[in-house]
């Protein structure tokens, strides 16, 4: 598949920049948990303190980390991480996911659903609107009646199915 | 004591062969292979949304019905690689070079019978190799202190730094950043609070089931995306003409058969796991055979030898987490998971205190790979249509599926979120070459791995010197600094040799 990146040669964000990133993302989430570790005390108190065992995690982190970052610094300066069009596919996903996910707490799980696979369907998939909604419907519908009838496990609801008495 | 385990696998059987649980075996595996099939849906991340469907079974069904989804995981792989040269699962990478090729010059049924049999024979070397070798192990292990258990915690890491094909330092943060969530909120030694800098979110820790969902499942999404899937495939109907055909020229190839299954019961206990022993063996069976020059032209070797030692890698992956309680691959560790939420610890004592359980177990998985082999060879054509659905569709059900299963691990709506920062924080780690597997399987062994860690230190008085104070415990950490080196070591007999013998 790389290979067929670097092929079509198209551009994009360079793979060493990403890699950089990467590496420094890990190395300041490693002094987060340095910082942590040593506010709840990483050191012997008849013992081994709460933050003893995570506070050499963290500056093996960092150690290694810094090693990525080195060899990232030294990583082929043309070699692409993706190209701008595929970024915007992906894009497309994780957009509606994310405001996906962010609806979920507050309208429950089935009326979100629904919007997800319609706007999916219907802008990406270029699907006929009753096909779309067939799938819409039909999936949520499906889970409802086999997690919340069958296994009755319950899924988060919103003010719609509090107006249709679910 | 071997005859013991023969007794304890007929009693076994008696539990697995329950028509509910075999009823169950049937469902796992066909589950399992949709969930192989489909993008964004592996092994792991499967059987993690549906562990609390099982809650309300009995241990034994439950752990009967996720093994089953886990070799129909492993079944799958085998379906997407040949038809469509898309390896639904990354250990079904190898199985595309001839699988594909095969089923292009029309010969797919055949193809496919010769990876599903090769599957299960795989899996059932690895299976008798559990039977024989797992409880001696248990047993072994009873003697284990703190420190002997963190060694092989230790042991087991070290393998997947010098195992891995990826970079070691990128390894090594992985495992560390799993190990560093896994201590986020309660510590259960002090009853302080850390990491969690004042949100309350975090107060119960990451889940690793949550991790799961969100690094395998969204993050495969994402780059199912990136690479803009188009299906293409091929169409199968294995009649049972092709099948026998088939059979019969396999006997040929039972060097090529044994030596993959050995390669996949090594990758798999040392939790290198199923990718690279897949890899291995495809390399090794390309070197060692007469028609290796023919090998990526559809050469039915060179299915055989991929999808043995994946399948035999996959279930020898059991062994050390039965009786050591440390998985060899993320699956294991949801699987471990499970364990520990229906209130049974794995390792050594679990074929003490749950003989009933781990035998039951066992004999299922004889017999869940039976009626696996069965049902895969006669509904591929179902499956294969299953792939035609277009990924618009498939992608939001997926997302869907996703959420629901993070939703339903603790009922908080707030895993859903993480599950999608985990799914953005999987599509960068992959694409930059950080190994997920020992991330999930440090976020899963870390608060075990810490405990003995501290309850080692507490008996030494804080010297690590406790690591090497008697020969079992410093034979293993030995191993361990072998195998976490060993990248280094086998490049300087590469390069001893080379310099040797100039070419």
């Amino acid at each position: 598949m790389e290979q067929a990146h670097q092929e079509a040669g198209g551009a994009g964000p360079k793979q060493r920049s990403v890699e950089i990133g990467t590496a420094v993302l890990t190395l300041l989430f490693g002094f987060v948990v340095i910082y942590g570790s040593h506010k709840v005390g990483s050191g012997w108190d008849g013992g081994p303190q709460a933050g003893f065992f995570p506070f050499y995690v963290g500056i093996i982190i960092c150690a290694c980390s810094l090693v990525n970052l080195v060899s990232a610094l030294r990583e082929d300066r043309t070699r692409i991480f993706a190209e701008n069009g595929q970024l915007v596919q992906v894009l497309k996903v994780l957009i509606p996911a994310c405001v996906y996910v962010a609806l979920v707490p507050e309208f429950g799980i089935y009326v979100p659903s629904i919007l997800l696979i319609l706007v999916f369907m219907v802008w990406l998939g270029k699907y006929g609107i009753p096909l779309s909604l067939a799938v819409a419907f039909g999936v949520p519908i499906f889970f409802y009646i086999t997690l919340e009838r069958w296994f009755l496990i319950p899924l988060p609801k919103g003010p719609v199915e509090a107006m249709l008495g679910l | 004591m071997i005859l013991d385990n023969f007794t304890h696998l007929y009693h076994g059987f008696g539990i697995a062969a329950d028509p509910f649980n075999i009823l169950l075996m049937a469902i796992g595996i066909l589950l399992g292979v949709i969930i192989g099939v489909l993008p964004g849906l592996g092994g792991a991340n499967g059987v993690a949304i549906l562990l609390p469907l099982t809650f309300s079974m009995s241990p034994t069904s439950a752990i009967i019905l996720l093994s089953c989804i886990y070799w129909g995981a492993l079944f799958g792989g085998a379906i997407t690689s040949v038809l469509f040269n898309i390896p639904g699962e990354p250990w079904s990478v190898a199985t595309t070079f001839d699988g594909h090729p095969m089923a292009r010059s029309g010969r797919a049924g055949e193809a496919l019978t010769a990876a599903f049999t090769s599957s299960f024979v795989g899996a059932f070397f690895a299976i008798v190799m559990i039977t024989l070798i797992a409880p001696l192990v248990a047993q072994f292990a009873l003697q284990f202190g703190p420190a002997e258990k963190f060694a092989v915690y230790f042991l087991a890491f070290a393998s997947f730094v010098g195992m891995s094909k990826e970079p070691p330092a990128k390894t090594v943060v992985s495992m560390m950043l799993g190990f560093a969530l896994a201590c986020v909120g309660l510590d259960m030694v002090t009853g302080q609070l850390r990491l969690t800098f004042g949100f309350t979110e975090l107060l119960n820790g990451f889940d690793f089931l949550i991790a799961v969902i969100g690094l395998f499942g969204i993050g495969e999404i994402l780059l199912t995306m990136e690479e803009g899937l188009e299906f293409r495939g091929k169409s199968a109907r294995i009649d049972p003409k092709v099948v026998w055909k088939t059979w019969k020229t396999l006997p040929r190839f039972w060097a090529t058969s044994l030596r993959s299954c050995v390669i996949g019961c090594w990758m798999g206990i040392t939790p290198a796991g199923a990718t690279p022993a897949s890899f291995m063996s495809y390399g090794i069976a390309k070197r060692m055979s007469k028609n290796g020059n023919n090998f990526g032209n559809g050469e039915i070797e060179g299915v055989i030898a991929p999808e043995t030692a994946a399948h035999a890698a996959g279930t020898s992956a059991l062994l050390p987490m039965l009786a050591l309680g440390v998985p060899g691959s993320p699956t294991a560790a949801v699987l471990l998971g499970g364990l520990l939420i229906w209130g049974l610890q794995p390792g050594p004592m679990l074929f003490v205190e749950q003989a009933d359980f781990v035998w039951g177990l066992i004999a299922s998985m004889y017999l869940g790979n039976v009626v696996g082999l069965i049902l895969v060879l006669t509904t591929v054509p179902l499956f294969a249509a299953i792939l035609r659905i277009p990924f618009s569709i498939i992608a939001p059900v997926i997302l869907v599926i996703c959420a629901i299963g993070a939703y339903t691990v603790n009922n908080n709506v707030f895993d859903v979120l993480m599950m999608m920062v985990f799914g953005v924080l999987g599509y960068l780690l992959k694409k930059t070459n950080y190994p997920l597997a020992p991330l999930v399987l440090a976020i899963v062994l870390g608060p075990s791995a810490e405990e003995s860690f501290r309850q080692s230190l507490l008996t030494s008085a804080g010297s690590v010197s406790i690591f090497w104070s008697n020969p079992l415990v410093s034979t293993i950490m030995g191993l361990g600094l072998l195998a976490g080196v060993w990248p280094l070591i086998s490049k300087g007999i590469a390069k001893l040799r080379s310099s040797a013998q100039p070419a």
